[in-house]
């Protein structure tokens, strides 16, 4: 994290105050945390919101769990989905022995089991893939991830062929709600996962991300070091997969598949692999995309790709970079001087974003759906969607929405120039 | 008594090209001991056939009378060998601070472990901090690596280098691309932080080397046509006819 306070020679005193407040705070963000999951569940009710919460809380850990490989040990994963899925079929069949009563075992114990099962694969595979690094790991988990999603069909007796292995989570007692059981266990994965970003193995894996080589050279075998990171993660995906067991009581071959492995890649890089915090953002956005606007319309895949690549484009940090950008500005007291321009570049964001959903949903009505005629319904408002009155506006919508943009880029980075000099000045 | 490092008949071959064509050294325990040659002529390879970043095509080299050729570079340094890079190598996204903090930890004893808690490891906080004086960092503690002077992070690459408490120091090139007064403030440096230890060093600023060696060794087309003591190595007669001999008999300086 880039240092809010330049430290200067002799603020050991200063240091230490700051280590303390940073102390306080992380407990103030903790609680804040496990307050938002007590309270969420009980605000948004409904059936969907419930669902909705349930899998943003296993994303969470899945996304986290990536992150260590990607943000904090710089390996690119394209198939993180085989120790989550893994996982959780190790967890199905466990869960479906304890329904046979074979097994006296609790049922929201069985995230752990899934984690073991993660972990064992993720010695098993990790042991391969590690021994590489850069490109070519890059390039083995994707062929081990085809590997693994190939052999699903293969061992039926595993996998369940193509129905998956359906389960049923109500044996025994429920001790707590399901929802719960996840939140749970997303907190104390959360926590777990940021205390090791805080122990020597965290910290070399920054090292080994940073410059392999130099670490070889202070005594770390990058190898080593590689494959424990990798089989900790697999462990955190492992839990996130038997979570999801509970919550869909059924695994299929999907689990260990292609789009779920691209899935977890893209919700890290949205919200950021930077910063702690970042895949926690990208899977709430994730989840919002895959499920609630999935819903909404048809054209979801679409947005969420979009959406992806003018993040990779214009944030390359992921959105929790662009928060972290304001922090300075808060701690300046200046963050009030940008908010306009912000607003201007949301305005001219938000046009854009109607021109670009009204064409879309327009192609997609006209292509895809025009069975069912051509009336449609969007925000509220019904027309027709052959006819030229909402092309017209949609291409209206485009160029007021394109000239917008670059007044309020330009706007925004004349300000933000402005602010920051002045930060400079007001530091020199 | 066992030198602390010893080179017997080290060749490297890059396919038909042999670029170290039988080296031997012989250096003592605490020596400061020189590398000197002109471009080309081995002086980084070697370096790196002594620390394991490459593997020697025969010959063996010695640490403390172990023989090291061909192990990794994270066994080596595990011996007591710490070496630094003629291109800065640091860690750049870390702070000042981690960075070192990093280059002490296997060497506590921390290892892969995943079940202590950074922050009260008194140990290695002490000795990244006492480190960060000796090479003075001290203001620089939060500061992130990639974003130091240059010479600000000549002197954290040395920081790093002898951080893990190392018996034998390789430096590379240390002065390199520095001004006058730069250079002269690593020389400090490099003398405040070897003290009572084995100092290997490639240089080819003339004043740093005669001012810090005890001994220098000519290096020519990958052979050690030299080995002699700063006074004599002036004087030698293959060595001014081998190497820039004006260079060598012109004071402080030139380079």
């Amino acid at each position: 994290m880039k240092p809010l306070i330049q430290a200067s020679a002799g603020s050991d005193m200063q240091r230490r105050g700051l280590l303390q407040s940073a102390h306080s705070l992380r407990w103030i963000i903790w609680g804040a945390t496990a307050l938002v999951m007590l309270v969420l569940p009980l605000v948004f009710s409904s059936g969907f919101a419930i669902a909705l919460l349930s899998q943003i809380g296993i994303m969470i850990i899945f996304a986290l769990s990536y992150n260590m490989l990607l943000g904090q040990t710089g390996m690119l994963s394209f198939g993180h989905a085989v120790y989550s899925g893994l996982g959780a079929f190790v967890a199905a069949h466990v869960l479906n022995q304890i329904g046979a009563s074979h097994f006296p075992l609790p049922v929201s114990l069985l995230p752990l089991v899934g984690g073991f099962g993660g972990m064992l694969f993720g010695v098993l595979f990790g042991y391969v893939t590690t021994r590489k690094s850069g490109t070519t790991f890059a390039m083995i988990t994707l062929g081990i991830g085809e590997m693994v999603a190939a052999s699903s069909l293969m061992f039926p007796g595993f996998f369940g062929g193509e129905g998956g292995v359906p389960t049923n989570r109500t044996v025994g007692h429920a001790v707590l709600g399901i929802t719960y059981v996840i939140a749970l266990w997303c907190l104390v994965s959360m926590i777990a996962m940021y205390a090791w970003t805080q122990t020597p193995l965290g910290r070399i894996a920054n090292a080994v991300r940073d410059n392999p080589e130099r670490a070889e050279f202070v005594g770390y075998n990058t190898q080593r070091v590689r494959f424990l990171v990798m089989v900790l993660s697999a462990f955190f995906a492992g839990i996130a997969g038997g979570l999801s067991v509970i919550d869909f009581e059924i695994v299929t071959a999907e689990n260990v598949g292609a789009a779920q492995s691209a899935g977890v890649l893209l919700a890290t890089f949205i919200g950021g692999g930077a910063f702690f915090f970042g895949p926690v953002i990208g899977s709430v956005l994730f989840v919002l995309f895959a499920v609630a606007l999935s819903n909404l319309t048809p054209a979801w895949l679409l947005y969420l790709g979009l959406f992806f690549v003018l993040v990779v484009m214009y944030v390359p940090g992921g959105v929790s970079s662009l928060l972290m950008k304001q922090v300075p500005l808060i701690a300046a007291r200046k963050l009030h001087r940008m908010l306009p321009s912000y607003a201007a570049v949301l305005g001219a964001a938000m046009m854009v974003l109607c021109a670009l959903v009204l064409t879309v949903e327009l192609v997609y009505k006209l292509q895809i759906d025009s069975d069912n005629g051509t009336a449609m319904r969007l925000a509220g408002l019904s027309f027709d969607a052959a006819s030229w009155a909402p092309r017209a506006v949609a291409a209206m919508l485009w160029v007021l929405g394109a000239l917008a943009s670059r007044l309020a880029a330009a706007r925004l980075r004349d300000a933000w120039d402005r602010v920051q000099r002045e930060i400079a000045g007001s530091n020199a | 008594m066992t030198s602390a490092l010893e080179l017997r008949e080290v060749r490297k071959q890059f396919g038909r090209t042999e670029i170290i064509r039988g080296v031997n050294l012989d250096i003592a325990k605490g020596e400061r001991h020189a590398l000197i040659g002109p471009n080309g002529a081995g002086k980084s390879t070697t370096f790196n056939l002594i620390s394991g970043r490459i593997a020697p095509s025969s010959g063996t080299v010695k640490l403390n009378g172990v023989d090291i050729g061909g192990l990794p570079p994270y066994k080596i340094n595990r011996m007591g060998l710490s070496r630094s890079f003629q291109v800065t190598n640091i860690f750049h996204r870390l702070s000042v601070f981690e960075n070192l903090r990093c280059s002490v930890l296997w060497a506590l004893g921390y290892r892969y472990s995943f079940w202590h808690r950074l922050e009260q490891l008194r140990d290695a906080r002490e000795r990244a901090e006492a480190v960060l004086e000796l090479i003075g960092l001290q203001g620089r503690h939060d500061t992130l690596a990639g974003l130091l002077t240059y010479a600000e992070q000549r002197a954290l690459e040395i920081g790093i280098t002898i951080a893990g408490g190392a018996e034998v120091i390789l430096l590379d090139e240390p002065t390199a691309g520095m001004s006058r007064s730069e250079s002269d403030h690593a020389v400090e440096l490099i003398r405040r932080v070897t003290v009572g230890k084995t100092l290997v060093m490639v240089e080819h600023d003339m004043s740093v080397v005669f001012g810090l060696a005890d001994r220098i060794s000519v290096l020519v087309y990958g052979e050690v046509i030299a080995t002699d003591t700063p006074q004599a190595i002036r004087n030698n007669r293959s060595v001014k006819e081998a190497y820039l001999g004006s260079t060598l008999d012109e004071p402080a300086g030139t380079h």
